[in-house]
């Protein structure tokens, strides 16, 4: 008897999941050829990651010529905001520390910029711009930290702070006790909710990237296709952003988004995921928030006997060179890997007195089939998981810092 | 006399009743009629799975973690746990890309590497966890530190190089043109073979002695088994099994940095799904895998009912618990209580918590 209710309790917890799906899921009942899950009529961007008016500036600022040198991306500014830093002027910056509080080098995008930060670094000190670097790495841990940034508070001896925020809202007052210290901070990449920073350095942003994927998608598809969204994780605000604006674009288009789902970046659940779509019916195109991982993607589509998608990745290289091996309708969106140089420049400005912007917003430029020729030759000798952005071709110990890991 | 009195049981319960129905009493048939179930619910979203060439897309998706829910079973039946098969998956693919580095001449010396360098990790674990009596679970955790810390330091956190195309073979194709099935893919056989020869260890004398120890360790000592030397090579057997899951990953779907990452749960989970008591002693091979095959099935079907993923997580433990709950209550009308684990003999109790 005991056995009886126990199985009858399983089945109605697993009907209730059942029905619980299926009530999230929009109006019309599954089929089989095509996706059941997010049809067009779903794709409004969610309220909490989607503002008008930044996804407006965003892909204004796409067409902006940004002020700077061309040959040098990393230092290109779109209308920047130049503010006077000569109160953190110091006399001898060759004798200067700067503290680096990293969030992680947890994938291929941050190793390479970290690589490229150490080798800038290794240039500003031989140039005499700063002394010595100092870097704490909380492996994704925002308590952790939130420690690291207060222990080079409490050491006193950081001439200026560098930090690439884990999270924006749990690392704001951990941003702000660094500024009440008195030494110069610099945010990049991700932001915090606070302007108490020198400069926040970033690419134009989210809402950009996920509109230069979106948009060739629908440039290169004909109306009615189907597109599979392969995302990273939930409830990070620049991949957030990016799909917010890439569900804008599809929205408006006549292709059919067959949804969206999370990979974790890992090549074997992408794979899986592209092949049990496959099964179901025809994918005409791939919209990815990161390129990581996109090699298996496309994997699925050759195993299962079809013809390559349409497909926006990223610039990393495994992903370029199956682009160019295989002759593929392909673009790879850019969140620029150079913005990794252009912090500790800055800190050498900041504390040589000179002008730097408020917000430093870098270019930010998706590499296209007529360029993908000369990227992949520039980065012939770097690793599949390299990223060809990343800008460091004259700073010292290239090529070897990079290839040999 | 308690070990002697259990064995039959986990060996052959086909005995018991001699029917068709006897393993549904079992850890066994709760994890199929879950599996059934899954497959049904599958069925009803997607009728094409239960043709040839989705379903043995589901197979080479899901043979790396059967081959792991073995080795995990190997560990978890004497009593132990292994929980450094993940970072241990992720370092021999991330070492296999680095040192094959897309030279396919490379590609046998690196797989033979990568079985020695699987063997050293089991023996490491095993002699740790019975010479110096550092419980499994911290053994195993320290190894899964250590291997994931040496491989982000080593490759400063983004794998380099590339495995080559006969490496990939055994987890990415198969043997073309078969009837019906279209493809029959070479992990499927590799996971079936091990299954067979897992099944066949455990009917072994060394099998027997496996499961004794789980079951009571001080008892199998007094029996004449070496307690030490069971259970390191237990380790060991799951270490070699992450190395061919390894192997079949890499093949699949190539060299990500997040390979591996977190495989060790979803593998003990496969494990007491199908039934296998934690604490050793109880279940069977085909369970363990039975249990992979679920997990697998579970995580198909959640995106086939595009379960938004961030309930996915509580809804697998809710199936998990509820299921495992079930198995275990199942387990009680099967057992009479003179039956049981832990009969009371006054010497056992401390020996056994001292060892844990």
């Amino acid at each position: 008897m005991r056995g009886t209710r126990v199985l009858l309790a399983g089945a109605a917890s697993l009907a209730l999941m059942l029905t619980a799906c299926t009530t999230d899921a929009p109006e019309g009942s599954p089929d089989a050829d095509g996706g059941n899950g997010e049809g067009n009529g779903s794709l409004a961007p969610d309220a909490e990651w989607f503002d008008q008016a930044e996804f407006d500036a965003q892909l204004a600022q796409r067409g902006m010529t940004p002020e700077g040198p061309d040959d040098e991306p990393w230092l290109q500014a779109i209308e920047p905001d130049w503010i006077d830093t000569s109160d953190f002027a110091i006399d001898d910056p060759e004798e200067a520390t700067v503290c680096f509080s990293n969030a992680s080098v947890s994938n291929p995008w941050r190793v390479t910029g970290f690589i490229t930060m150490e080798q800038q670094v290794e240039a500003l000190v031989d140039e005499g711009r700063i002394g010595d670097f100092r870097v704490s790495d909380a492996a994704d841990d925002d308590n952790q930290q939130i420690s690291d940034i207060q222990a080079f508070v409490d050491a006193g001896d950081c001439d200026a702070i560098i930090i690439s925020p884990s999270t924006t809202a749990t690392l704001t007052p951990a941003v702000e006790t660094a500024c009440d210290s008195g030494v110069p901070v610099i945010v990049f990449d991700r932001g915090v909710n606070s302007d108490c920073m020198v400069t926040f350095i970033h690419p134009i942003g989210g809402y950009a990237y996920g509109a230069d994927a979106a948009d060739f998608l629908v440039e290169n598809l004909e109306p009615g296709s189907t597109v599979l969204a392969l995302r990273i994780l939930p409830g990070v605000d620049v991949l957030e952003h990016r799909w917010a604006a890439a569900q804008q674009i599809f929205g408006d288009s006549e292709l059919e988004v067959l949804g969206f789902e999370f990979t974790g970046g890992d090549g074997a659940a992408i794979k899986d995921l592209v092949s049990q779509h496959l099964q179901r019916g025809s994918v005409d195109g791939i919209w990815m928030d990161a390129g990581d991982g996109a090699v298996a993607g496309l994997e699925a589509f050759e195993d299962a006997g079809q013809p390559y998608p349409v497909i926006a990745g990223e610039d990393e290289l495994s992903f370029m060179r199956k682009w160019d091996e295989e002759g593929l309708t392909a673009v790879a969106p850019v969140y620029s890997n150079f913005q990794w140089r252009t912090p500790v420049i800055a800190a050498g400005m900041i504390l040589a007195g000179e002008e730097v912007p408020s917000e430093w917003i870098l270019p930010q430029e998706p590499i296209r089939q007529d360029e993908l020729g000369d990227y992949l030759d520039l980065n012939s000798d770097m690793p599949s998981l390299h990223y060809a952005k990343f800008g460091g071709e004259d700073l010292p110990g290239f090529p070897e810092a990079w290839t040999d890991r | 006399m308690t070990t002697d009195t259990r064995l039959p049981d986990h060996r052959s319960p086909r005995r018991r009743s001699g029917g068709l129905l006897s393993p549904l009493r079992s850890g066994t048939g709760t994890v199929t009629v879950l599996l059934v179930l899954i497959f049904v619910v599958i069925a009803t979203q997607n009728p094409s799975f239960f043709e040839g060439p989705p379903l043995m897309a589901f197979a080479k998706k899901a043979a790396p973690l059967v081959i792991l829910a073995i080795g995990q079973y190997l560990v978890i039946v004497s009593g132990e746990f292994d929980l450094s098969v993940g970072s241990l998956v992720g370092a021999q693919v991330v070492i296999a890309a680095r040192l094959i580095d897309g030279d396919e001449a490379m590609t046998f010396p690196v797989i033979g590497l990568m079985l020695l360098f699987g063997l050293l990790v089991g023996l490491v674990n095993g002699l740790v966890t019975t010479l110096l009596k550092v419980p499994s679970i911290i053994t195993t955790l320290g190894t899964m530190l250590i291997l994931f810390g040496a491989v982000r330091y080593w490759t400063g956190g983004a794998p380099t190089g590339a495995l080559s195309e006969n490496f990939r073979v055994f987890g990415r194709h198969g043997l073309d043109g078969v009837p019906l099935l279209g493809q029959l893919p070479w992990a499927l056989v590799i996971a079936a073979v091990l299954t067979v020869g897992a099944v066949a260890l455990m009917r072994s004398p060394y099998g027997r002695s496996l499961m004794a120890t789980g079951d009571n360790d001080t008892a199998a000592a007094f029996s004449g088994v070496r307690v030490w030397r069971v259970r390191t090579l237990a380790f060991v057997g799951s270490s070699l099994m992450a190395t061919v899951a390894a192997i079949l990953i890499g093949g699949f779907a190539g060299v990500t940095a997040q390979v591996g990452q977190g495989l060790e749960f979803t593998a003990i989970t496969a494990v007491v799904l199908g039934g296998v008591v934690l604490g050793g002693g109880r279940g069977t091979v085909v369970a363990a895998v039975l249990g992979a095959l679920t997990v697998e099935a579970l995580f198909t079907l959640f995106n086939q009912l595009y379960l938004p993923s961030t309930i996915q997580p509580t809804a697998q433990g809710l199936i998990i618990i509820a299921a495992v709950a079930y198995a275990s209550r199942r387990g009680d009308l099967r057992l009479p209580e003179r039956l049981r684990r832990r009969p009371a003999h006054p010497t056992e109790q401390p020996l056994d918590s001292s060892r844990r």
